[in-house]
């Protein structure tokens, strides 16, 4: 395998990802990200100077929505999966200090 | 010698623009609603659901980008934009970090006497997030969505700014432009615009910019001025103690006037952008731009060149007026229904400048109709009223936008113009006051001001000055 992944690299993409992982699985996913680089590296070797980046597969573009509004009230089915709530509002552990 | 040091400012300031509905659904904008009301399966990030663009918010953004002279990209894109945080129910922001729709503006400012030219680095469009309510009783957040897809753009600015003037009237000018062209109404106390300063400091003479540090949480143009103030202070000991300034983003508390850091570097900030693949590219033709730009009003600086010409009001009360859209508009609305512009200007310089003032208000909330003013400048003009009942007048319509014929007619205000019955009070007038009279006649010119005062009062105040001093000159 060409590309190497450093411990710190992988600590650092479980702390993104908001992972906790054990010594193990931190060894397979290294080899698993190796492997996607690896693969990804076959990509390098084509020339596209001439190719103009592509972000959407389909050709279509400027698909809008006019300015008129259509929504009645979503509070209900939007509060219906909460887990907690109160006063209409989801209710979470607290995240400002 | 202290060394002296100068300070590098850059903004990014939030925009939220004044559609009718979401920028990717047709959930409605409207503020103050209740909690989760203005929501749907597209603003929550329910799995499954697609964003649609609003073609308005598209437009809104061309229109700032043209007004602050930015180039409009042809192809622009959405990015998004990844975190985790609880005002954000999809655990995405859709953003724009590749193509974003307008590049390389400027506007120019005026601060300290000096006017130059602040610079526009890009300005893109995003969605707003959700907003978190402390619960104080069990000590938890409670989440409200009704904010969460509100349409904003983000203008930022290169470091061009070296102090808190230069920032004031930066935030001024971009406020002034975007009311103009009606695509936020731009309240910094609703957060409808919101600024978050870049700043670093650097010793004077050097080219190199120290590192910077971004401050969150400004709602006012004192907050901001205060903020400055302080950071630069923070930064400037940091550096004097030899220790180094950490490139952070730090939360300002208005309360307490100092900032805390609200996450370094160290936090792993790192959004992972990459393609929306949700929402398709938009394109946008030389044509589109014509159209935009020939729906554009006429904005501050064009307004207050005309003002001069065509109304011959001075450049200073022209400055006043059309430094504020809203007052611009009574101005010409009162304007064309009177055809006496310049005493409208000075209704709206003298006694509407003056109560603002004293009662802490913004030129945005005045809400008289011009219909009215010009009522009164009418009223007043063919005097009909006197000026000090004009004054008091006013003062009802700036308060409660009554009517002032029903309202002059109902008081009973209107200057008496029966000569005869005029002549009989000053009869009694000076009957009464023969002392001062007799003062007049000794050559006290002051003592016929006092006969004015009497007879004006005698009058309920409802006589014309000039016409009672003219009368009474000629009986005492």
């Amino acid at each position: 395998m060409a590309n190497k992944i450093s411990d710190e690299t992988i600590e650092y993409v479980g702390i993104l990802a908001k992972l906790e992982l054990s010594g193990e699985e931190k060894e397979n996913a290294k080899a698993d990200m190796e492997k996607m680089l690896d693969y990804i590296d076959i990509l390098n070797e084509l020339d596209t100077d001439m190719a103009e980046p592509m972000s959407h597969v389909f050709p279509i573009h400027n698909v809008f929505r006019e300015d008129a509004v259509s929504q009645a009230d979503g509070s209900e089915d939007t509060l219906a999966n909460a887990p907690l709530k109160k006063d209409k509002c989801f209710k979470v552990p607290k995240t400002i200090g | 010698m202290a060394k002296q040091y100068e300070t590098v400012i850059g903004l990014e300031v939030h925009v939220e623009l004044a559609t009718k509905t979401k920028i990717f659904c047709s959930c409605s904008t409207e503020f103050g609603k209740a909690p989760n009301t203005h929501t749907c399966p597209v603003c929550t990030g329910m799995p499954g659901s697609l964003p649609v663009l609003n073609k308005q918010v598209v437009e809104y953004a061309m229109a700032i980008g043209l007004a602050t002279n930015c180039e409009i990209s042809k192809i622009c894109k959405f990015d998004r934009k990844n975190y985790f945080y609880p005002d954000n129910p999809q655990n995405y922001q859709i953003s724009q970090l590749y193509l974003p729709i307008a590049r390389n503006g400027y506007v120019e400012i005026e601060a300290g006497g000096r006017k130059k030219k602040v610079r526009i680095h890009e300005m893109h469009m995003e969605e707003d997030a959700g907003k978190l309510i402390h619960d104080e009783w069990d000590d938890t957040s409670l989440v409200d969505y009704n904010r969460s897809g509100v349409p904003l753009v983000e203008i930022v600015s290169e470091p061009d700014m070296r102090s808190v003037d230069e920032v004031i009237a930066y935030l001024e000018k971009l406020r002034m432009i975007i009311q103009y062209l009606g695509a936020s109404d731009c309240k910094l106390q609703e957060g409808s615009m919101r600024a978050d300063v870049n700043l670093s400091v650097r010793e004077a003479g050097t080219e190199e910019f120290g590192t910077r540090t971004e401050m969150k949480n400004l709602n006012s143009f004192k907050a901001i001025a205060r903020a400055i103030e302080g950071e630069r202070e923070r930064q400037i000991e940091l550096i004097e103690e030899g220790k180094a300034v950490v490139q952070e983003t730090r939360r300002w508390d208005d309360n307490k006037e100092s900032s805390h850091a609200m996450r370094s570097k160290e936090d792993a900030q790192d959004y992972r952008y990459f393609p929306e693949p949700d929402l398709v590219p938009i394109v946008i033709s030389d044509e589109w731009i014509g159209q935009i730009r020939a729906r554009q009003p006429e904005l501050q600086t064009e307004k207050l060149e005309r003002y001069k010409k065509e109304f011959d009001i001075p450049e200073y009360d022209a400055k006043i007026i059309t430094g504020s859209k809203h007052m611009a508009d009574i101005f010409e609305a009162a304007s064309a229904i009177c055809g006496k512009p310049k005493k409208v200007s000075n209704w709206l310089m003298v006694e509407t400048l003056r109560l603002l003032k004293d009662q802490g208000m913004e030129p945005e909330e005045i809400s008289f109709s011009p219909e009215n003013l010009a009522k009164l400048v009418d009223l007043t003009e063919s005097r009909a009223i006197n000026s000090s009942v004009a004054k008091e007048v006013f003062e009802k319509i700036f308060a409660q936008d009554i009517d002032p014929e029903i309202y002059v007619e109902e008081h009973g205000l209107k200057t008496v113009n029966d000569e005869g019955a005029l002549e009989e009070v000053i009869r009694k007038v000076i009957a009464d006051n023969p002392k001062a009279a007799e003062d007049y006649h000794s050559g006290k010119e002051k003592a016929l001001g006092a006969l004015v005062g009497q007879t004006m009062k005698a009058m309920k105040g409802k006589a014309d000055p000039g016409l009672v001093n003219r009368k009474l000159r000629e009986m005492i």
